[in-house]
């Protein structure tokens, strides 16, 4: 009697309940792969389709500063130089204003204050950067050109970096976009860096004595350094990739300057003004072009990620 | 359940966004230099044919004729006559039609600059060259007696895309500079010797309007419509010519005959009252249309356009295509498959 | 007070007052934009604006009707495709995933969020421009929906894993399968904050430009459907802003004001939504 209740039973085990749990497995899985096969199917398809200009310039595609394509002369030099200057000059500015930001909501504001204002700041990171070069093209060029630009060159005009003629367009003014851009990261990662020390280290040095700002620098900043180093890393991974508001504003030269206020291009400019015309060793030059900024934004994203992981989970992480 | 519903919803507009014509959409690509009197006479046609909508984006010359050998446009519209690659890349026969023609203009913003600027052939090239720096040079000042040039930099202003627009104006240069030819040559899309750039017609136009001191070359319909100065260029024959759609009818006029394939170029024509840097403006269309509903409304509009759109080209400052041409026109329509 | 004490308080004082300039002038930026944006769009929009379609160029008054049925077109379409995927793909990651694999897929989808919107265009555009040999809205919304997947993924994980224990394993205590409990217990206690990271994923793509311009290309008239090729206000400003027209630009201005109201007003909407605490993951 027990026996055949107990078959009874393990034959009425809903196998089908565990057959549920596993196709539900199943099929989210198999969209969580669909991020994995995107993200390889995107270097694949990179790879492939930059193949004619792969083999006929080999590296020196990254050197060479000549691009015209009616003699089929592609040379990523001055898009690549264009990127990065751009970037950094964001940084420049967009740093000491974000980190200062940030030790200033974290450390100083009252919570009710540093919660409001961290909320409109991360609005600024809502806004589409079409908008943001819109605003560029009509209030920041002028600017530069007017009046930005003449007073800085009366101060520095005799240096390399600063003569030159002013444009209005330029490394300069597309640095400084940039920057107002990528402020929002800054701040907002850098104040949760900066939240994540214990109360501890803060009181500790109070305690001996140190001000505020003492505080600060040596017992607060050096634990939260990683995670404000992560911030900086994907702020610069926002400002490589960053294609509408930079082609409005950067003049669109395919030269290398050494003068701040020249106008220059970037890789993600480039490709934006000419891809929709450009055909065979062009359009894999261009695609070669974009494979370049997906491994860099990769590079720099990963090591920003990393960074954030572990200064926000534990807390106080060592440099 | 509520992730359904809200999905559905989103959807909802894609079904609203489609209104319930059965109207047949030609899409077609180009030109920026004639595109003022194109989305015209297309919006024209439309009035006219409720049933033949023809989507014109004006991409520039060079993005037009990819869209067509990539098959993604049913036509064309270019101010440079296909390449020998383009044409062995496009399978098949591909007709010009010339609709239309036009002027190159030099645009400039010299704040406070009262007249014409006027610009000689060597000026033109010495500027886009780069050895001509300053407005107040000797080259630009010996044609312009009595006006007060500043001595600011010029600054250069050219397009940033593969632009028939270009093609004309180095074409030009390349006639009138032995230097210009041998350095930079002419094309859609050259290595520009210095400049900024901006893309298409309205985008050169934009640039020079936002920046003092600069110069760029534009379809001349962009300048009136913007009133913005342009320059009188002096012509082959020596004397100062301001654009306008009679220079550029001379230029046609005093040209070379128009060969079968429409294929010409009329810049830097002779004529004491041509325009230099005058051109025609040709729609590439397909040799063989497969289907029948398109061919007709294309043709349609063609003939349409060859006829009755002319009246709309002066108002706009373009040329009329001279009769002679179109009625070899009409019988290469008659052509298409 | 010593000499050094009192060097000391002013260092404290002048560093502590630049910190919060910092704080004052990104604040301020906000709202100088937020305020030149409304002041030029205010005065440009007009009923015109949204019941017109563009004129020629040189004719005044047209307005951006199709643009912004477009958008409305390509980003639904796109939520369609990437919300589901991008929900499924975080529960996974949440309820499912094994150690290995869920590091791999999550390190994937930051890599992901953080790839050019124009790397993704061309993507597209490979893919389904070039197959289809034409341009369409739906190629747009496939780009779109490419870069609201890993951003969905991630919030959905980060709000089912928030959802607390002890409701979970009351749950299966009774003897709900994982599905089910997944389905009617975590999914609903976490739905707040799901919706909040879909419609932030939303709000972003609408903003895209980069991604549409070699896919939707554009169109002077309303579109035929999604396999047409489709105006958007993103494309649309960047044409209208280079140009010279100043009656573009103000149509520019126009569309900058409404495509920036939405998406603050959806983002607005979303963060208040989740109560403040909860940090949202990048």
């Amino acid at each position: 009697m027990a026996t055949s209740v107990a078959t009874a039973q393990a034959r009425s085990t809903p196998k089908h309940r565990f057959g549920a749990d596993e196709v539900a497995c199943g099929i989210t899985l198999l969209f969580a792969l669909a991020i994995f096969a995107i993200t390889l199917l995107m270097a694949i398809q990179l790879w492939r389709n930059s193949a004619p200009t792969r083999a006929k310039f080999g590296f020196s595609f990254l050197t060479s500063s000549l691009w015209n394509p009616v003699t089929d002369q592609f040379g990523a030099a001055p898009y690549i130089y264009g990127t990065v200057l751009t970037s950094v000059l964001a940084l420049l500015i967009a740093v000491p204003l974000g980190v200062g930001a940030a030790i200033y909501l974290s450390e100083l504001a009252v919570p009710k204050i540093s919660n409001a204002l961290t909320f409109l700041v991360e609005l600024l990171a809502a806004v589409p950067s079409v908008i943001y070069g819109l605003l560029a093209i009509f209030t920041l060029v002028p600017l530069m050109r007017d009046y930005l630009g003449p007073a800085i060159q009366k101060v520095l005009g005799a240096t390399p970096l600063f003569s030159g003629h002013l444009y209005g367009v330029g490394y300069l003014t597309a640095g400084m976009i940039l920057a107002i851009m990528t402020l929002p990261y800054i701040i907002s990662v850098s104040r949760e860096a900066l939240m994540a020390v214990p109360r501890e280290q803060r009181e500790a040095a109070l305690a001996l004595g140190a001000t505020k700002w003492e505080s600060t620098k040596d017992a607060v900043l050096p634990f939260a350094r990683l995670g404000i180093i992560g911030s900086i890393f994907l702020a610069l991974a926002r400002a490589l990739g960053e294609t509408m508001a930079v082609t409005m504003v950067i003049g669109n030269q395919p030269a290398i300057h050494a003068s701040l206020f020249a106008p220059g291009y970037s890789i993600a400019a480039v490709i934006a003004s000419e891809f929709a015309e450009a055909d065979k060793l062009h359009r894999s030059a261009l695609i070669e072009l974009g494979l370049v900024l997906f491994v860099l934004t990769m590079v720099v994203n990963g090591s920003a990620q990393l960074m954030i992981k572990l200064t926000t989970k534990k807390g106080s992480a060592k440099a | 359940m509520k992730i359904l519903v809200l999905t559905s919803l989103l959807a909802l507009p894609a079904l609203f966004a489609m209104p319930a014509m059965a109207a047949d959409t030609i899409n077609a690509a180009g030109a920026t230099f004639p595109a003022p009197l194109y989305q015209l006479w297309f919006g024209e046609y439309k009035m006219a044919h409720s049933d033949v909508r023809i989507n014109y984006q004006a991409v520039g010359s060079g993005a037009g004729v990819r869209q067509l050998i990539a098959g993604t446009v049913d036509f064309a519209a270019s101010d440079i006559p296909l390449t020998d690659e383009q044409t062995k890349d496009l399978k098949g026969k591909t007709f010009h039609f010339p609709m239309t023609m036009g002027a190159v203009v030099l645009t400039y913003n010299i704040p406070q600059l009262t007249g014409n600027l006027k610009l000689t052939p060597g000026a033109i090239a010495g500027m886009y060259l780069g050895t001509i720096k300053n407005w107040d040079d000797p080259a630009i000042k010996t044609a312009n007696p009595g006006m007060k040039l500043p001595s600011k930099a010029i600054e250069i202003v050219h397009r940033s895309d593969a632009s028939g627009t270009s093609f004309v104006f180095t074409d030009y240069l390349a006639k009138v500079s032995l230097e210009w030819k041998s350095k930079v040559g002419a094309a859609a899309a050259v290595s520009w010797p210095t400049g900024l750039s901006g893309p298409q017609n309205a985008g050169v136009a934009g640039l020079v309007k936002q920046t003092p001191y600069s110069v760029g070359y534009v379809e001349l319909t962009y300048a009136i419509q913007n009133k913005m100065a342009f320059a009188d260029v002096q012509n082959a024959a020596g004397k100062f010519v301001t654009a306008s759609f009679k220079g550029v009818s001379e230029a046609a006029a005093n040209s070379k005959q128009m060969p079968d394939d429409f294929k010409v170029s009329i810049t830097n024509a002779p004529g004491a009252a041509s325009y230099p840097i005058s051109t025609f403006t040709w729609i590439l269309i397909p040799g063989e249309i497969k289907d029948a509903a398109k061919k007709k409304a294309i043709t349609g509009f063609l003939e349409w356009a060859l006829t009755t759109g002319q009246k709309d080209a002066e108002g706009l400052q373009y040329a009329q295509v001279p009769k002679a041409v179109v009625a070899k026109e009409q019988k290469q329509i008659a052509l298409i498959k | 007070m010593s000499l050094r004490n009192a060097r000391r308080n002013t260092i404290n004082n002048v560093m502590l007052t630049l910190c919060g300039l910092c704080a004052f002038l990104t604040v301020s930026t906000l709202f100088l934009i937020l305020g030149y944006l409304v002041y030029n769009g205010g005065k440009s929009v007009n009923w015109a604006f949204f019941t017109r379609l563009p004129l020629p160029p040189g004719q005044d008054g047209g307005g951006l009707a199709n643009a912004i049925a477009g958008s409305a077109m390509i980003v639904g379409m796109a939520a369609a495709i990437g919300l589901p995927v991008g929900f499924l793909a975080g529960v996974y990651l949440a309820e499912f995933g094994g150690k290995t694999i869920s590091f791999w897929i999550r390190y994937t989808a930051d890599l992901l969020n953080g790839i050019p919107s124009i790397v993704i265009g061309i993507l597209a555009w490979g893919l389904i421009v070039v197959s289809m040999h034409r341009f369409s809205a739906i190629a747009g919304s496939i780009a779109l929906s490419l870069m609201l997947i890993p951003i969905t993924a991630r919030s959905t994980e980060h709000f089912l894993l928030e959802v607390p224990r002890a409701m979970r394993e009351g749950a299966l205590a009774l003897g709900a399968t994982r599905w089910r409990t997944l389905a009617t217990v975590i999914v609903p206690a976490a739905r707040k904050g799901i919706m909040t990271g879909m419609i932030l994923g939303v709000a972003r793509i609408s903003g895209e430009t980069a991604p549409l311009l070699f896919t939707a290309l554009n169109n002077q008239f309303w579109s035929n459907g999604p396999m047409d090729q489709t105006a958007s206000l993103p494309v649309m400003i960047y044409t209208l802003a280079l140009s010279p027209y100043d009656d573009w630009h103000r149509q520019a201005w126009a569309a900058g004001l409404v495509l920036l109201g939405l998406v603050l007003l959806a983002t607005i909407t979303a963060r208040m939504i989740v109560s403040r605490g909860a940090s949202l993951p990048r």
